[in-house]
Parts: structure tokens; C-alpha cells; sequence
């Protein structure tokens, strides 16, 4: 739960989300469920040349499970406030 | 919540459906269900090689399990027209490596 909670806090930020192909796509995180798949707006693949695959795809609806990393924007952690939800979280509610 | 991670939006849109095995599938998606299961109606497959431009096979109706999804895009009509499959090189995408 924490991390869909931590997700939905991000939402409307420019995310890269990298998969387990290796095919990076850049957008605005527009929302995230509860298997963390995620759905970007504004999408464009971050290496068009090699991955022509999504060349008219603007919205896209990533599954969770096919995701390796989510890159965040510097400003995207509040450091404290996940230090203080992962301990919460540990301790069991 | 107000923006929801379903693909109700996508219904009866035309979308492209990148699968774990490094398929690309377009067609009208007719279905969904909470697994990702979807059922896409006049689909057809874009073979993608670094040899000749895109080559596309058709499918006609189609389900996907969800467990070989990887990503569902909306299909924008207009720059999918103004592509030109053809001219397009690439390599196919790699199959999902868990």
C-alpha cells in the first residue's frame, strides 16, 4: 500500500518509466492502481530512432508487472515523510 | 480517486498492444477485464525488421491473455496515418525478462 499511496502523491509529474524490454517511454503520470500499472499522458519513447514501436502513441497504460524502474524527478521524494510512512509501514498500520 | 488506471477510455479506440513476447498488435478494443485480458477486433500484427519496412499481418478478432501484456497505447489516427510504414527500420522489441 505504501507505494501505491507514494504513486498517487506523484501524479501529474513527468516520469520516465523503463520497462523489462529495456524500451523507455517519458510522460506526465496521469494515475497508478492498485498493481502499481501505470498511465501516462504525452508519452514519447526516450529512444525513438532504436524503438519506432509507439511513434503515434500520445497515452499509454503500462502494466505493473512489466515495469523495471520508475525514474522520479529530483523533487519528487519528500525524504522525511517516506522515512516516517515506511516506518509506520514496518511497524505494522 | 478521480483519474482512473482502467482502460474504460481506451473502449471501442483503436490501440497498440505491445506484448511480453515483443509483439506489436493494433486493433479496436472491444474488452477488458481486471487481469488485463482484452478482446481487440480487427487486429492485426506490425512486424517490425531491420531488413525491410513494417510488414503487417492480419489478425481479425483477437484475445489477449493480460499475463503477455506489456503496454496498451492509444493509437493517435492522424500520426499513424502520417507515418510511413515502409520506410520504417528497426529491430523487433526484445521479449520481457523478468
Amino acid at each position: 500500500m505504501l507505494f501505491f499511496s507514494y504513486f498517487k502523491d506523484l501524479v501529474g509529474q513527468e516520469v520516465t518509466v523503463e520497462l523489462k524490454n529495456d524500451l523507455a517511454i517519458r510522460g506526465t503520470l496521469h494515475s497508478v492502481d492498485q498493481y502499481l500499472n501505470i498511465k501516462l499522458e504525452n508519452t514519447r519513447v526516450v529512444d525513438q530512432d532504436k524503438y519506432p514501436h509507439m511513434l503515434s502513441v500520445r497515452n499509454c497504460f503500462i502494466r505493473g508487472s512489466v515495469v523495471r524502474y520508475v525514474q522520479l524527478p529530483p523533487d519528487g521524494v519528500d525524504v522525511d515523510l517516506l522515512h516516517d510512512a515506511a516506518r509506520r509501514e514496518a511497524r505494522g498500520g | 480517486m478521480a483519474a482512473t488506471t482502467g482502460l474504460e477510455s481506451f473502449v471501442d479506440q483503436i490501440i497498440s498492444v505491445i506484448t511480453n513476447d515483443g509483439r506489436n498488435i493494433v486493433g479496436l478494443l472491444k474488452g477488458f477485464d481486471q487481469a488485463t485480458n482484452i478482446i481487440l477486433d480487427e487486429s492485426h500484427e506490425r512486424v517490425f525488421s531491420t531488413k525491410e519496412g513494417v510488414q503487417q499481418l492480419v489478425l481479425g478478432l483477437y484475445i489477449i491473455r493480460g499475463d503477455n501484456i506489456g503496454v496498451i497505447g492509444e493509437l493517435d489516427e492522424e500520426l499513424d496515418a502520417s507515418l510511413d510504414f515502409s520506410k520504417l527500420r528497426a529491430h523487433p522489441l526484445k521479449p520481457v525478462m523478468h
